[in-house]
């Protein structure tokens, strides 16, 4: 079976982000930026089970600006097989990108699609859950386990309480948890062999989708700054402290 | 204008991020809670005396027990006509089904708000909490998911509503529940409890994490965990505070053996005090803490636990 898997240029998780003096959103010149953290979980399920004899052919979409590509090239030394680039002046809201997601699957015709649970940078937490209904397809998010056996996908989902399961008739979205797997490093040969895989290239126009965003942003400002406060010498003085100063226990 | 609550619950009672989700709807009109599920009438009866709430939507019927985003979000479509708003908690449940349903209405949603500046415009978290955006939504209908740190909670008794049936608005079939492994606890939930108690990588091993329990029995304590703490298997995954996992304010946060990475100070740098032990000085979780204390957790936890009994 084909799979997709859609993946997002953001930020470092590693790089702590400066809000911008206009206020107009958060520095990104100069700033290191890598795949989205669940997005290479997403990846890596995928490649394996292609491993498993389960997926034939892993396609890697990207949405964003030309700098996509890296990413894309990230996902094909993982293990993609090819990759596709729709490419946009900025990055477009879920909704656009589910959009654009579904007119590729339409076209794709795959029978299961992984994305990450949640981009790093907007939080989101969307995108999965709209191109499932958009697609008119069962959702299995948050996934920490995927099984797949003939027309259906078993999902171990990470919930409020626990863990829950769940069986989805394909095709089907997952959208990967932290406990899915560990992601691997791509080696150097895979890098090398990655360059030559194809990537094509198009506009949302393209697809037919209008990227205009549905929300303005007005302002992006620092959160409440929480200062240290003091270190105490001990655990009687810190009980003193929470009993007399604090007053919280 | 009517704004539409998704109301989470289990066994009769409701979730207290709920009861936070109806306080940010209060800013937007006159409330409607959604309680769906079978056998709900308890549920229905205590969402019906939330004040604030005019109206409560019972959705009662066995394709609903399991709050499957499939079945959940054809019953919101087919109630949205009525409203200008659709909120949920920002909870497993809401998070999952919010976003299917603002797809199935063309309309962009806005996660995890943490304030409300008018109809149209919402504050929220970006990049871990890291910079605060205000955003305003042209959407003709808004999908909203609460973060219940960022609202104080209505009180759980007061109201008065009216409860009337949802028409059930079918099953597509397409998702099925097989099991459920939920942890057991007879401790407050994370998201719910005056003190947090956490540990991190610094506990060593699952086995350790015991050493919180006295600590946590003393203060009705809930008990978390780093990322950290629930990738190396020490607990489950249920545990996790942070970015991705819950988010907490509580009235006293102790982060025992924990780091402080961005991801887990996105998750309770909100909260009113915050303690940390950790031998490391130089840790960033002593960057957020209101009283620090440098020492090694497995000393500083058996004289924790018999100071407070000491009261």
């Amino acid at each position: 079976m084909k799979l997709l898997v859609p993946v997002k240029r953001v930020v470092d998780y590693n790089v702590k982000v400066r809000v911008k003096s206009d206020q107009s959103g958060v520095e990104l010149t100069g700033v290191k930026m890598a795949m989205n953290p669940f997005d290479e979980i997403a990846i890596e399920e995928a490649v394996r089970l292609k491993e498993r004899g389960i997926a034939t052919e892993i396609v890697a979409i990207s949405i964003g600006v030309a700098a996509c590509q890296e990413t894309l090239r990230t996902a094909l030394a993982m293990g993609a097989d090819r990759g596709i680039l729709v490419e946009t002046d900025a990055a477009p809201e879920p909704l656009a990108v589910a959009k654009m997601l579904r007119a590729i699957a339409d076209r794709e015709q795959p029978r299961l699609i992984i994305l990450g649970k949640q981009a790093i940078d907007d939080d989101m937490n969307a995108t999965g859950q709209m191109l499932a209904a958009l697609l008119g397809w069962p959702q299995g998010t948050f996934a920490s386990k995927v099984t797949i056996e003939g027309d259906t996908a078993t999902v171990t989902r990470e919930v409020d309480g626990g863990l829950e399961t769940v069986a989805l008739s394909l095709p089907a979205i997952v959208t990967a948890d932290l406990r899915l797997n560990e992601p691997r490093y791509a080696s150097l040969p895979n890098i090398m062999k990655a360059r030559k895989k194809p990537i094509e290239t198009m506009k949302p126009a393209d697809l037919g989708v209008d990227p205009a965003p549905r929300l303005t942003t007005l302002k992006v400002v620092e959160p409440a700054k929480r200062v240290a406060g003091k270190k105490v010498g001990s655990v009687a003085e810190l009980v003193e402290k929470l009993r007399g100063e604090a007053k919280v226990i | 204008m009517s704004v539409l609550v998704l109301i989470d619950h289990e066994h009769g009672l409701l979730k207290q991020p709920s009861r936070s989700a109806v306080a940010a709807a209060t800013k937007l009109g006159d409330v409607h809670a959604l309680v769906v599920g079978q056998s709900v009438g308890p549920a229905a009866e205590a969402a019906a005396r939330l004040p604030g709430v005019s109206k409560v939507l019972k959705a009662d019927a066995a394709g609903y027990e399991h709050a499957l985003a499939e079945p959940l979000a054809a019953l919101l479509v087919a109630l949205a006509p009525g409203y200008t708003h659709l909120l949920s908690a920002s909870t497993a449940t809401g998070k999952n089904v919010m976003p299917r349903v603002a797809a199935l209405l063309d309309v962009q949603p806005i996660s995890d708000i943490a304030g409300v500046e008018d109809a149209d415009t919402f504050v929220r978290p970006i990049y871990a909490g890291n910079a605060m955006a205000t955003v305003r939504s042209s959407d003709k209908i808004k999908v909203i998911t609460v973060r219940a740190a960022s609202f104080d909670p209505v009180a759980a008794e007061g109201g008065s509503a009216t409860i009337e049936d949802a028409a059930d608005a079918g099953n597509t079939g397409s998702s099925r529940f097989v099991s459920a492994e939920l942890s057991k606890s007879e401790r407050p939930e994370l998201t719910a409890a005056r003190v947090v108690i956490s540990g991190g990588r610094g506990m060593q091993n699952g086995e350790n994490f015991h050493l919180l329990d006295p600590i946590a029995d003393r203060l009705g304590a809930a008990v978390g965990a780093s990322r950290a703490a629930v990738d190396a298997g020490y607990v489950p995954n249920d545990y996790q505070v942070g970015q991705t996992g819950k988010i907490v304010a509580p009235e006293l946060y102790m982060a025992i053996g924990i780091s402080g990475a961005i991801q887990h100070l996105a998750g309770m740098k909100d909260s009113k005090v915050i303690v940390a032990i950790n031998k490391d000085e130089d840790a960033p979780i002593f960057q957020v803490a209101d009283y620090g204390l440098v020492a090694d957790l497995f000393t500083a936890l058996p004289d924790l636990k018999a100071e407070l009994e000491r009261a």
